[in-house]
């Protein structure tokens, strides 16, 4: 339980903490101690079984499908980690209480602390490799908005985006090699994962695996050559610069690279890549930090280097490297955090960071100045101090590398070069900031000494510099062997951790760094002079066009395919769809299946040749658009006829009424349309888009006579069988949509209903004045409704109503129902608006559409809900008969109401688009006004 | 009778593609409907063509696949409330922008030019 509730506080803690920004910076930073407190209590009890080398596990089942689930694990070396989070991370809230004006966003900045803290905990305690993943994104996520936290600096808002991109980039990559290994392993588990590591260097994919896994560790440990997003970090306040970008996030890297060691390492592959990564991040992070002039800017690229530094000890592939590299996360991290909150303090006082303005703080801040030169000894590698052990110990693994012939020199020179380097910019940081003359135009001047409270950090690392340094196997012995064995998985070789191990190479190595280091400094100028001559790189610069590049590019494709144009969405549907079906088309060629072909008779190769013709003959003349109406509803009424001639007598009643209301809809829009298409495009694109068409009509005819004439077996077996006997109706395909597929049926007249409502919105206010003539020359005729259409309109709603009303109640058993019957109400109605207009028939329908379709949904869902009551699914309907006098035994279905709903619905949703549509004219918009007043 | 059928849709869906492509409202209308059109004799066409065996229990000796009819049934209906909102998005549009393209170029040309022009068209 302890392992997960460690995780979990932070992320509480997180939530809770805001509620206390209110109180003040001192009550928000003691609110956001307390998950780190009951955090080191929980693991407290852990810490005997880990010393003997044991592991602590425990798994919650998550999704075991997937191969995820919430397991924990704590070992030496998650523990020192998790050690390093909590104690640095405390240290950083009592340091940030001080940071921070009281007028910032307090709240925020602790909960993001507080959730970074949470998933940094996430990575280093996860047993399941999927589970490690989702924190590793989630510190590239909170370090992104840490980064950016003042969100009002440009710059900090570009080094935080280019943080995330290349830390986010490299995590899918990690991603990739996790699956990966995974896939390789057949499990994410890490005792798994680490017991193959035998069987994941043999497979076939393990450099790609390899490469994949490295590139989110050197992507978020900032090594070469992706190391450029760290100094621009440095954008972030203080307190999180010390945080994630010295002493945790960025061992993230460092931490996978530990984690997977025993499955991982020991190749050649990992040999090379790994330690010559280290090795150019070494020297290039120390070489660039010495010409920095912004003290953070100095410590990021010497953070950088030392990364490099932990890469290649790991790289080296021997134990005692391995071992070193341990040690020198714990002294890195130690001595690095209390520089950058020197740091911070120092830009706090002065107002400034850069070391050509503050010179001579010796006098201001002589206490700040003794914590900050034992840390940045510490960084130099001075004897007595912690950073010297873990670098003599790395100086004597660099001379243990077996390189073949010249090579084999090539590290020991890269260490003292470095370590050169590294004396170099720590003697600045010292010398510059403190000594060398006078303050030289502070924006706040004099500088003092910061709150007591905010010394207290920096005091306790320095404190722990010289203890780790002096005093190595009783302060980090224990500690460091158990996370060294945990790396290795088991064996620890045998290392001394004493002060000096006699005068050997190592310590020869040392002098030379020191003595060179300080020469260096002394001669500065030169190497600032030499160093002036080369054009430096702005990486962010380079990183923002590259950006910008790819987002122009992206803009251009999408512009090219997102033109605005429906004639291009339209083509590039067509094509690609031609394109996509086009191999299997030309493969299959004309397919006539087993079941042949049967016989055409005259009357049914009359209709088809009508329909083809009026099809073609609506394209051809579609400029006159009245003539392709016309010969739009001649196909409509053939469609209606094939679906009558193949056993589809709903169908045919069906299109047969909606062809009628669509061809009216038509003639309405057109009236207030152009009745001309012009010609606007050129002969060579119409051609194209002919043979366009030809190809797409030639796909739909092969693909149809393949269809045809292939056996097939269907699931209406059982609808064939239980319409009668389950659904109370001979008629099966009214069954189907009111009784067995019902929920569909509820589901498409909702969609009519929201259609139908649209309309309405869209031309609720709307007028449109159409054109004075048709098109050609002619104005319209100023005649009235036709007399005579008047006449028989009239008589003829009573009988379509009641022929309405006879489809409808037949319709469980003979063609027909509530669908078919809301159509022929609605051509009835519509009817009455042309023969004698919108006024005279609106003045007489008594009831407003809306409620019809509002009162048709009701009734179609009080039909489904009823079944509810009898604690049957929602829909399920049931039948029985009675005798009424005359018309003898009749069949009632509860059905029958939910096809009352949809009749309702048809009819209301039908008549108000009609309707909507005939209102545009400003002239019948007047008329309306009026009968509302 | 299959192959008559299935050159009967591939006219259709020929017309109607043809009609897409153009760069008014009206013919892509008409286009979408011809589409619609071939769309749905495509679907009730997959329980085949049947003879006199509509699928009301007790009429005729042997049924005809009623489960595409009842998805056409009701994909006629919707298709009629689609076209419907089209129509009156394109008329929403002529009210606003004075405009019928749909080829991206707004111009106001479709009035007294386009006149002149399709006398000499004719």
């Amino acid at each position: 339980m302890s392992l997960p509730l460690v995780v979990l506080l932070p992320f509480l803690g997180a939530i809770a903490a805001p509620l206390f920004a209110q109180g003040g910076r001192t009550a928000i930073a003691i609110a956001s101690s307390v998950p780190a407190l009951i955090a080191l209590a929980a693991l407290y009890p852990h810490w005997q079984t880990l010393a003997e080398g044991g592991v602590v596990l425990h798994s919650y089942e998550w999704l075991p499908a997937l191969g995820i689930s919430l397991s924990f694990r704590l070992d030496g070396l998650s523990l020192l980690f998790a050690l390093l989070i909590l104690v640095i991370g405390l240290l950083i809230i009592l340091y940030a209480r001080y940071y921070l004006k009281a007028k910032e966003n307090v709240g925020k900045f602790y909960a993001l602390l507080l959730c970074f803290k949470g998933s940094m905990l996430g990575i280093v305690l996860s047993s399941n490799l999927l589970l490690m993943m989702i924190f590793w994104e989630l510190t590239s996520l909170t370090s992104f908005l840490l980064i950016s936290f003042w969100t009002h600096k440009q710059d900090a808002r570009r080094g935080a985006r280019m943080a995330l991109a290349i830390t986010g980039g490299g995590g899918l990559a990690l991603l990739a090699g996790i699956l990966l290994i995974g896939n390789i392993v057949g499990s994410f588990e890490l005792d798994d994962v680490l017991a193959a590591g035998d069987l994941i260097k043999a497979h076939s994919l393990y450099p790609v695996a390899l490469t994949l896994v490295l590139l989110g560790a050197f992507t978020k440990s900032a090594q070469f050559p992706f190391h450029f997003w760290l100094p621009h970090a440095m954008q972030a306040p203080t307190p999180v610069s010390a945080y994630l970008h010295s002493a945790t996030m960025v061992k993230a890297g460092i931490f996978l690279m530990a984690r997977l060691y025993p499955a991982l390492a020991g190749t050649e592959q990992w040999f090379y890549m790994v330690s010559f990564t280290g090795m150019a991040t070494l020297l290039l992070g120390a070489y660039t930090a010495m010409f920095k002039h912004d003290l953070k800017g100095l410590l990021a690229h010497s953070t950088v280097s030392h990364l490099g530094l932990i890469t290649l000890l790991f790289g080296m592939g021997t134990k005692l490297a391995a071992v070193a590299a341990v040690f020198h996360v714990i002294n890195h991290a130690i001595f690095k955090a209390s520089l950058f909150m020197a740091a911070g303090i120092i830009d706090h006082e002065t107002g400034t960071r850069d070391m050509r303005r503050i010179n001579g703080l010796w006098r201001y801040m002589p206490h700040t100045a003794t914590l900050a030169m034992v840390a940045a000894s510490s960084m130099a590698g001075v004897p007595l101090l912690n950073g010297f052990l873990s670098k003599e110990m790395f100086f004597a693994e660099s001379l243990e590398l077996n390189l073949p012939g010249l090579l084999a020199w090539l590290p020991p020179i890269i260490a003292t070069l470095a370590g050169i380097f590294a004396v170099a910019y720590s003697a600045r940081f010292v010398h510059d900031v403190f000594f060398n003359g006078k303050p030289v135009d502070l924006p706040i001047y004099p500088p003092h000494e910061p709150p007591r409270y905010m010394k207290i950090p920096v005091e306790i690392l320095a404190f722990a510099c010289v203890m780790v340094g002096i005093f190595p196997a009783v302060s980090v012995g224990p500690l460091l062997y158990a996370a060294a064995s945990a790396t290795l998985g088991g064996e620890v070789p045998e290392y001394h951790l004493t002060i000096v191990h006699g005068f050997n190479l190592p310590l020869l190595m040392s002098f030379v760094a020191f003595f060179g280091g300080l020469l260096m400094y002394s001669q500065r100028q030169r190497f600032f002079d030499f160093h002036a001559r080369f054009k430096e790189v702005d990486e962010k610069a380079v990183f923002e066009a590259v950006v910008s590049r790819v987002v122009d590019k992206a803009h251009a494709v999408t512009a090219w395919i997102e033109n605005g144009s429906l004639q291009r969405y339209a083509l590039l549907l067509v094509v690609s769809v031609v394109a996509v079906s086009a191999m299997p088309l030309v493969d299959m060629g004309i397919f006539i299946g087993e079941n042949g072909l049967t016989p055409v008779d005259w009357p049914t190769g009359i209709a088809a040749a009508v329909l083809a013709l009026c099809a073609v003959a609506t394209a051809v003349f579609h400029r006159d658009r009245f003539y392709a109406l016309i010969l739009l509803s001649v196909v409509g009424l053939v469609v209606a006829l094939a679906f009558a001639r193949f056993s589809a007598p709903d169908l045919a009643m069906t299109q047969l009424s909606v062809e009628v209301v669509t061809i009216v809809l038509l003639m309405l829009a057109l009236y207030y349309m152009p009745s001309w298409t012009p010609i606007e495009t050129t002969t060579a694109r119409r051609i194209r888009d002919v043979l366009i068409a030809l190809v797409a009509g030639a796909g739909m005819t092969l693909v149809t006579l393949a269809m045809l004439t292939q056996p097939f077996s269907s699931i209406s077996e059982f609808f064939l069988e239980n319409s009668k006997p389950g659904g109370g109706g001979t008629n099966v395909v009214n069954v189907i949509l009111v009784d067995f597929r019902g929920f569909d049926t509820l589901g498409e007249i909702t969609v009519l209903a929201i259609a139908a409502l649209g309309i309405y919105a869209m031309l609720k206010n709307t007028a449109l004045t159409p054109p004075p003539g048709d098109g050609q020359g002619h104005a319209w005729s100023r005649d009235g409704h036709p007399l005579m259409l008047k006449l028989i309109a009239r008589p003829m709603l009573p009988l379509a109503l009641m022929v309405s009303v006879y489809i409808f109640l037949r319709g469980h058993n003979m063609p027909g129902g509530g669908f078919i019957a809301g159509l022929i109400t609605s051509v009835a109605l519509i009817l009455q608006y042309i023969a004698s207009g919108m006024i005279w028939t609106q003045d007489r329908v008594r009831f407003k559409y809306h409620n019809m379709i509002g009162l048709g949904l009701l009734f179609a869902v009080i039909a489904g809900a009823g079944s509810l009551a009898f604690s049957y699914p929602f829909l399920t309907s049931t039948f029985g008969y009675i005798t009424w006098p005359v018309v003898g035994k009749f069949e009632v279905a509860s059905a029958m109401v939910f096809d009352l709903g949809v009749y309702l619905t048809v009819i209301g949703a039908t008549l108000l688009a009609l309707v909507s549509i005939g209102r545009l004219s400003p002239h019948s918009a007047i008329k309306s006004k009026k009968e509302g007043a | 009778m299959e192959l008559l059928f299935a050159l009967t849709i591939g006219v259709l869906t020929a017309s109607g593609v043809y009609l897409l492509l153009r760069a008014r409202t009206f013919p892509v209308v008409v286009g979408l409907t011809l589409i619609s059109y071939a769309v749905n004799l495509f679907l009730f066409s997959t329980g085949r063509l049947a003879t006199g065996a509509q699928p009301i229990i007790g009429s005729t000796g042997s049924y005809t696949d009623p489960l595409p009819q009842a998805l056409v049934l009701t994909a006629i209906v919707i298709g009629f409330a689609m076209t419907a909102f089209v129509v009156v998005l394109s008329l929403r549009n002529l009210a606003d922008n004075d405009d019928d393209h749909v080829d991206g170029h707004q111009g106001n040309d479709h009035s007294q030019p386009d006149q002149s022009k399709e006398v000499t068209g004719k």
